[in-house]
Order: structure tokens, then sequence, then C-alpha cells
């Protein structure tokens, strides 16, 4: 800890003033109102970047903004865990703001700037979740994601709309009424506050550094440690971790920007990169290790992985589909997060190897999936198409983006040079050093079914002949302010493969 | 317990400055004068209010006024506050100029004497809260009786009569038994005096029969489950400003009785009975918020949200720790705050809707924003969001129930805990659903109406509530720090003498004593 900055405040206030002001703005024109997203995303960005040089120095900053109760704080930092999350939040909401443009004007979405506003909001929870230093500055930010996203997922007020932003709004707040506030009361008793341990993942917060117990009563009944972790998982059901995934094929009933910046990005990690600050910062390595935490989360994650991407070969709707493959992509980094606690050999030392590879793929999962929400949304806008069978020879008519989304399934499948591979190579070693078989395999088996569902995408779209009797001469290119962001994204995903250290820098300090 | 008499007599005067301005109400002429006289007498009232603010954060009575008034009985008019009552006396003042607003245009006929009643409740309130001698605390609680009767009866809905009604009877019921109380604890203890039958140590049955007694009173005020029933149909038919102060004020004066008789004067008994106030208490939680989601009536969903908050109260005071009695403080206060708020805000909505009914009041968010957001705000708060003062008293008194654990089969599991959360998941669930509704639901009840969004009027007495939402919840220390005193000091005091009977061969309670020997019991709230 470095003590208090509070220039820390800066990123929070941009998103938290950028919704006001795009209300106001959005009174005057729907220029402005989209010119203020942009200059928003932009400042917020900056403002996160400008502690870059700070975090890699091993720095990190703490700032206290309200004290609710003793051990109870709103408390913000960026360490390099939360800087990943924020940079790719603020980073894709300026790709986003530039694709929803073209998106909801081409369509001519009703209640734009209701719009905007909550996916302003949005990018404030998920910046306030990578900031957050304690347990209930992340479960504020976290319910705030929760709330505001309810309107984006129901946008377009229909039937199907409604019922599927019920049944998100249902999933997510029950668990997190019923597990995660409950976890988050037996931790405050359990250990006397919620503070995250930062700047380190062994110790966490239960134990003190002799590793004895806080408090007599966790001294006497140890098992409640296990039945809080217990909690936590099921409480953050946003990181679909199964049971409790059945929320995410269901939102996709949203406009696609919404899928692609929330359910790509934003509300999703925010799922995993809670449990990863959960499992690292508060339960710790040496923690998930004693308690045998470690191994049942890492097969839940395994058998996640292989389920869902099962179901994704079953589905023809692009979006479903997709849906599916985050719901399986989002548990590698569950996986090698959890993994954290199993190695092998006699004395026990944090598998640093697995928890990198999950933690690279918050970045890199993000930028491939995306570009993937963005190119269904491309080709929706363009062709109103939803349905993969029909998507034969499409290729030829929209090369970029169906280039693109080619690029970004390439990292799904985790082949090289891209980004997902990156994250898959340390995984797979991650596997190996603690001696997991089974879990080698599900990585493995998680590889071809992923390049089962993805391949006959793009195989249709540049290889096969359109189907008798469909022109599809009169279809073109979505609006330039779609495409180029897509492009940039899957330049990004392709960047990040070859040059992986972007976020790997930032995680080294914490796992030397 | 050492007090210094108080030179100035502020809550003397805080008590009947109301009575006196219901008096000069008599000579004021017109409507508009009327309403304008009372809010001033209610802006004035606040003003007088101001000596309190220098209240010492210590465990002792201050502001105390002792003088002798009928000798022969032993009566003496005994004023004084402590950490918890003076928040309720806050709560209750801050509520009359509020009420005077929200009354404005709701309120078109026997609009003096509507004022009157309003005046002469906030008296009896104040002075509940303030009263230190039994007889003089008997006197204020009935009081409350006639002019809240009234407020139901006269100015109420089409059913007014029934549920004034079923409001008395409940209500004078609980007040026979609490007089009996009264009677008994006058003839055991010698005195009327608070103070003094505090310092009594009284033999278990006595503490049996007087807890029951009391008991069944406070419960039937707060009210618990099974005694709530007169509550949503008081709600449901009284006027705004009635909602209002019986959810501010006169739910808080059972929760009051608890802490203020049942814990320090009968804590054997208390101990004895306090599985079965747990029992009661989760009950109305899971009740109230079951009920709550499926009614289709606004006002009537509130009210079964307040048994349902209520239980929450009675839980933390049940649980008899430090940070149970602080949440469970918090709670009331928090309670009164939001639901308050929610009333007022349906009485706002009924003036344009001219229904309670949601299906009459679906979609409003497009049409009303501003009073959505305030709607919004206070749903949010109402089911304990982060950030807003619902969350402060609410987990505070889950954390005390993790802090209590129950031996089943050898292992020691936190039951109490584990129950409260689907408690915490229904308030969610009621709240976000008639939420929802009403900002989306279609067809739209407000398009084409021409309903006016909310006037300065009704912003002004949003505002106040608003504030407190966001300032409890961001900065709850001030008010925990200013009851912390009292309740440690009531905790210790309870746990001595509670003990001490527990323990003695003659009246063993059937309760283990280990139970409230928590590990939070020993962990302060305090800096």
């Amino acid at each position: 800890m470095t003590g208090p900055n509070f220039q820390l405040v800066w990123p929070l206030l941009v998103t938290f003033l950028a919704p006001f002001a795009i209300l106001l703005a959005g009174r005057r024109s729907q220029n402005a109102r989209e010119g203020v997203s942009f200059v928003a995303a932009a400042l917020a960005f900056l403002s996160v970047a400008r502690f870059i040089p700070e975090v890699l120095a091993g720095l990190i900053w703490k700032v206290d903004l309200f004290r609710i109760l003793p051990g109870i704080t709103v408390s913000i930092c960026l360490d390099g865990l939360g800087i990943i999350f924020a940079l790719i939040a603020t980073l894709l909401w300026f790709f986003a703001t530039s694709y929803n443009i073209g998106y909801m004007r081409s369509l001519n979405e009703h209640a734009q700037t209701r719009y905007y506003f909550c996916f302003g909001v949005a990018i404030f929870g998920a910046v306030g979740v990578a900031m957050s230093a304690n347990v209930f500055t992340l479960y504020l930010f976290y319910e705030v994601i929760s709330v505001f996203t309810y309107p984006l997922v129901a946008h377009h007020e229909d039937e199907e709309g409604f019922a599927g932003a019920k049944k998100y709004l249902v999933y997510l707040m029950g668990t997190s009424k019923l597990f995660l506030l409950p976890a988050m009361a037996l931790t405050y008793i359990l250990a006397g506050g919620l503070d995250f341990s930062l700047g380190e993942i062994s110790r966490g917060f239960f134990l003190t550094p002799d590793g004895s117990y806080k408090t007599a009563l966790a001294a006497q009944n140890p098992w409640l440690i296990q039945l809080t972790y217990g909690l936590y998982i099921a409480g953050l059901a946003k990181a679909a971790l199964m049971p409790f995934h059945n929320w995410l094929p269901s939102a996709m009933v949203a406009p696609t920007p919404v899928s692609a910046l929330l359910h790509a990005v934003a509300v999703v990690k925010a799922g995993v990169f809670s449990v990863s600050r959960i499992i690292l910062s508060l339960f710790g390595a040496q923690t998930m290790h004693d308690f045998g935490l470690s191994l049942p989360t890492a097969y839940l994650a395994a058998l996640t992985i292989v389920a869902a991407s099962c179901i994704a070969l079953t589905k023809d709707d692009i979006k479903a589909r997709l849906a599916y493959s985050t719901v399986s992509q989002l548990s590698y980094v569950i996986l090698g997060v959890a993994l954290v606690g199993v190695a092998a050999g006699e004395v026990f030392s944090p598998n640093t190897l697995a928890a990198q590879g999950g933690l690279l793929h918050i970045g890199h999962h993000a930028f491939g999936k995306i570009t993937l929400f963005f190119g269904a949304g491309a080709i929706y806008v363009a062709t109103h198409l939803k349905s993969i069978s029909k998507m034969n020879g499409l290729g030829r008519r929209m090369p970029w983006t169906f280039g693109a989304f080619g690029l970004a399934s390439l990292t799904m499948i985790g082949v090289p040079p891209v980004a997902g591979f990156v994250s898959k190579w340390y995984l797979l070693g991650g596997a190996l050093a603690g001696g997991q078989f089974i879990i080698l395999a599900a990585l493995l088996a998680s590889t071809i079914l992923n390049a089962g569902y993805f391949a006959p995408i793009f195989y249709r779209a540049f290889f096969l002949k359109p189907e008798e009797g469909t022109d599809l001469s009169h279809y073109h290119e979505a609006p330039a302010t779609m495409v180029v962001p897509l492009v940039l994204t899957s330049l990004v995903s392709l960047g990040l493969g070859l040059y992986p250290l972007v976020f790997q820098n930032f995680i080294l300090f914490l796992l030397r | 317990m050492p007090f210094e008499i108080s030179a100035y007599p502020v809550l003397t005067v805080l008590t009947f400055w109301p009575t006196a301005a219901a008096f000069g109400l008599a000579f004021v002429k017109g409507e508009t004068a009327v309403r304008r006289f009372t809010l001033a007498a209610a802006l004035v009232e606040v003003a007088l209010a101001w000596p309190l603010t220098a209240f010492q954060k210590t465990d002792g009575f201050q502001f105390v006024e002792l003088l002798p008034w009928v000798d022969d009985w032993g009566l003496q008019y005994f004023l004084g506050v402590d950490g918890i009552s003076i928040m309720m006396i806050w709560l209750s003042i801050l509520t009359l100029p509020v009420c005077v607003l929200c009354s404005w245009t709701y309120i078109g006929r026997r609009i003096k004497e509507f004022h009157v009643c309003l005046l002469l409740m906030t008296t009896a309130c104040v002075g509940v809260f303030s009263a230190l001698d039994l007889a003089l605390f008997y006197i204020f609680w009935e009081a409350l009786l006639i002019p809240m009767y009234l407020l139901i009866a006269v100015w109420g809905g089409d059913d007014r009569r029934y549920a004034s009604l079923k409001f008395f009877l409940y209500t004078l019921a609980g007040s026979t038994l609490l007089l009996a109380a009264v009677a008994a604890l006058r003839i055991e203890g010698g005195t009327f005096s608070i103070p003094g039958l505090m310092a009594e140590n009284f033999p278990f049955p006595f503490q049996f029969w007087v807890f029951l007694a009391m008991g069944i009173a406070f419960a039937i005020k707060v009210p618990m489950f099974p005694f709530h029933t007169w509550l949503p149909a008081a709600h449901v038919q009284a006027p705004s400003a009635g909602s209002v102060i019986l959810a501010a004020v006169l739910l808080k004066m059972g929760a009051y009785g608890f802490l203020r008789f049942s814990l320090p004067l009968t804590p054997a008994a208390s101990l004895y009975f306090a599985p079965f106030m747990i029992v009661l208490s989760l009950a109305a939680i899971i009740y109230g918020g079951a009920i709550a989601l499926g009614q289709t009536d606004i006002k009537k969903l509130v009210a079964y949200s307040s048994v349902a908050h209520m239980g929450f109260v009675t839980l933390g005071i049940f649980l008899f720790s430090v940070r149970g009695l602080s949440g469970a403080i918090m709670q009331m206060l928090n309670h009164g705050v939001i639901t308050g708020a929610l009333f007022m805000l349906i009485g706002a909505l009924y003036e344009r809707s001219h229904s309670r009914d949601i299906s009459r009041n679906l979609g409003l968010g497009r049409w009303l924003p501003a009073f959505m957001f305030f709607w919004g705000l206070m749903s949010l708060a109402s089911f304990g969001f982060p950030g807003t003062n619902g969350f402060v008293g609410e987990f505070l008194v889950i954390a005390a129930a993790f802090g209590q654990t129950t031996e089943i089969r050898g292992v020691n599991v936190p039951l109490l805990g584990l129950l409260t959360a689907p408690g915490a998941m229904l308030a969610a669930a009621y709240a976000l659903k008639v939420t929802l509704k009403m900002a989306w639901g279609q067809p739209s009840s407000a398009k084409g109406r021409g309903w006016p969004d909310l006037n300065l009027r009704e912003w002004a007495y949003l505002l106040l509530p608003a504030f407190f939402v966001i300032y409890l919840g961001l900065a709850p220390g001030g008010v925990l720090s200013t009851i912390e005193p009292t309740i440690a000091a009531t905790v210790e005091t309870f746990q001595s003498s509670a003990t001490e009977l527990a323990v003695s061969p003659e009246n063993p309670p059937r309760a283990a004593v280990e139970t409230f020997q928590s590990s939070d019991a020993e962990s302060g709230l305090g800096d």
C-alpha cells in the first residue's frame, strides 16, 4: 500500500458525471449527445491510463471516500488487477460509442438518450468494480451495473425484451441478495472487515500474516470460511458459472451493441473480475489451498467450459451461439484464477502460471468477443439476418466484417498468433503445473469445440455459394462508424497476441 | 444513572409548542391561512429543536426536566432523552412540516381540524419519546390514539370506518395490557421513574408477566407478526399524512418500547422469550415480503413491506448485541425516512391518477421522470441498496444474525443469518417489481392525460427524505456514534442482569444464556 492519491477519483468522477452530461446534451441534439459520449470515454480512458507507469512500478494508491461502518468503507484503489479491467472497459466504451452511432441510427431505435445514459452508468459501474478496494465497494458498483443495465436489456420494450430482462434481473439481483449479501456479512463477522489484501495474492484477508484466525468465531468454526466462499461463488452470477448462467443467453434480446459491450465486457467481466478479486485478494492462494477450495471451483469451471461449448454447437442464431461461447470463455478466467491454490509438490506455492492465464484472458477475451458481437450487429444492420445457416456467401459482400470476425474467432479457439492463444498457453501450463489432467483435457476439448462452432461461420461466409434463389448483391458493409471499430478491435486482439506483455506487465508484480 | 437538570426546558417546549399552535389555529381564518400558519408552526418547531444539537455522545439521560406532579401517587413530570430517543424525537419533529406540505392539496375538507390533529399528534409523539416517568409515558402513548383515529376515520378512504375502528381496537387492547404492566411496576418497584425502575432487579416470575403484558402492547404497535393485520387496513385508508406519521413515527413506538422497557426492566424474561421473538421476527420478514409481492394496491404493498422491515428491527433488538441494536435503531430511522417518503409519493400519485392500483399507474417513466426518480431512489433504499441508508440498518442486523450460531448435530451453523437472506431477496423482488411496472408498464396510464410532473412543493417535501437516504447511506457515522454509547450501556446492563438472574437456581430460564454471548457482543461499533 502506498498511500492516498486523490487523482484516483478522476476515472470515477468522469464516468459518474458523463451520463448526466449525456442526458443534458441529449436535449439539444443527437450529435451533441454522442460527442459527449466520445469525449467522456476518451477522458475516462486517459484518467485511468495516467496511472499505468505507477502501477507498473508496483505502486498501489488507495483512497477512502466514505466511511459507512467500522471496517466498511467506500474505498477505491488501482492495482495491476484493477487497471486491466478499467482500461478495457473505458477503451472499449470509446469503440462502442462509435459503433452505437451506426447501429442505433441505422435501425432508427427509440429512446436513444436513455440508452446512452444507461450505457454510461454501466461503464461507471464497471470502472467502480475495477477500482474497488473492498468487498462493500465492489458490491455497491456490482449492483449499480445490475440495476442500470436493465433498461438496456429491455430496450425494445416488447414482450420478449421484458421477459429476457426480467430473467436477467431475477438471476442477478436474486443471487446477489440471496448469496452475496450473506457472504459479505459472514466475511465481516469472520474477518472483522471487508478489505482486499492488495499487492499480493497469497495471504488473503481471512488469516493474519502468521496464519491464525482473526476472530474467535472463525477459529471455532473454520468451515464457515468455506461456506462464505461458496456463497461468494454463487452470489457473483455475473460470472455466468453454471448453474447460474442462464440469464446471459436471455439477455441477448438487447440491442447488439449492448450485448457487445455489456455482455462481452462490462457486465460479465465485472462478474469474473469480482470472482478473481475475491479469490486472489480476499481469500488468497494459501487459504484457497488450505481449505480445499481451488479444485471444486476449477472443476465447476471446466464443466461450464465444456457444457456451454456443446450447447453453442446447437445454436443457429448467431447471438445465441456467441452468448454460450461467452459463458464458456468466462470460465477460462475462473478456471485459471481458481487453480492458483493447486500446485504439485510438497511445499505449496501459488500456481501463478494458471492465475496469469486466467487474468490475461479477461483482456484477451474482451477484444475478441466484442469484435464478434460487433460483427453480428453489423451483419444484422446490413442484412437483417440472424441465422448462421442463411449466411452462405455473405463474406464476399462484407469482407471487412467477416474478416475481422474470422480473426476474432481465432482468439476464441486459441490459435496463435492471436491473443487467445497466449492465455490458453498459460492455462495449459498452469493445469500441468498443478498436475490436473482432467482440466487439461477439458481445455483441449474446448479448443476443438470452439473450432467446431466458429469455423463453420467463416467457412459458410467465404467458401459456400449463396443458396439458390437468394440474391446477395444488394447487401453491403454496414456504416463505417460500425465497421471501423470492429476492425480495430480485431487488430488489437491480434496485437495482443503478438505482444502479450501489454496486460501481463500489470499482473507480473502481483505474482512475484 | 446520574443526570443534570437542564436549565432551559427544551423538551417541554418541543412537546407543547405544537399544542399551543393548535390552540392558535382557532383564531386563524381561511384555508390557505390555516395551512400557512401550521407550516410556520412546524418550521418553528424544527427551529426550537436546535438546542438538541448540543447532545453529548454519552450514555446518560440529557436535557432532563424533573418536577413534582402528584406527590401522593409518586407521579413526576420527568423528561429526558438519551441516544435512542433523541433520534426518534428528531424523526417526529422533521415529519411535521413534511406532513403539512404533502397534505396541501390532498386534504380538501375540515382543514382546520386536520391540522389540529397533526399538531396534537406531534405533541404526543415527542412526549412519548421524552417521557421518563412511566405514567407520563402512558398518558402520551394513549393521547396519540385519538388524533390518529380521527385522521383515518375523518379524512380516510372509502373503507375508513372499518380501518379506523380496527386500528383503535387493536391498539387499545395493547394499551390495556400496558396499563396493567405500568401498575404492576409501580407496585413492585415503588416508583414511576423509568431510571429508578431500571436500577431494580425484579424476580423472574414478575418479569415474565410484565414482559408478556408490555410485549403484546409493543408487538401490536410495531406491528409484529401475527398482530399486524390492522396495519395494511390503516395504511390503505389513511390520508397521506396519516400514513406518513403512522410509518415514520407510530410504528417506531413499539420498537422503542422494547428498547426502553423490555430490555432494561425485564432482562431475564427478554432472554427467556428471545427465541420466540426471533422466530416471530423472521416470520414477519418472510411473510411480510411474500405478501407484499402479491399486492396489486401500491399502498398495501408498502404497508406489508413495513411489516417485513420492522421484522428486521425486532430481530436486531432480540439479538441483544451492540451490532443488532444499532442495526435495529438505524433500521427504525431508515424505515421512517424511506417508507414515509414512499407514502408521500403514493399520495402525490393518487392526486393525479385517483387510484392506488398498480394497473392504473403504469408506464410513468417517460411522463413523470422526476416522480420516478424519487420513487426509484426510495425503492432502491427500501430493499437495502448499498450506498443508501436502507443498506446500513439491514446489513448491521444481518451481520448480527450471522454472529450467532446454532448447533445442529455438533456443527455450528449460522442458521439465523442464512434465514434472513430470503427476506432480503423478497424485498428486492417486490420493490423492483412495482417500480418497473410503474416506470415501464404498458399501456402507459399517464400517456395523453396531461399529468404534471412534481411541482415545487412536492420537490420540497421529497428532497428532505432524499437527502437523508444518501447522507445516512454514505455517512451514518454521526448517528451511529450518537446512539452507540447508550446501546453499549444497555447491552452491558442487560447482559449482567440477565445472566445474574439466569444462573440463580430458583428461576432458570430456558433460553441458553450463551446464545447472546456471541462473538460480536464483545466487539463494539465505536471508533
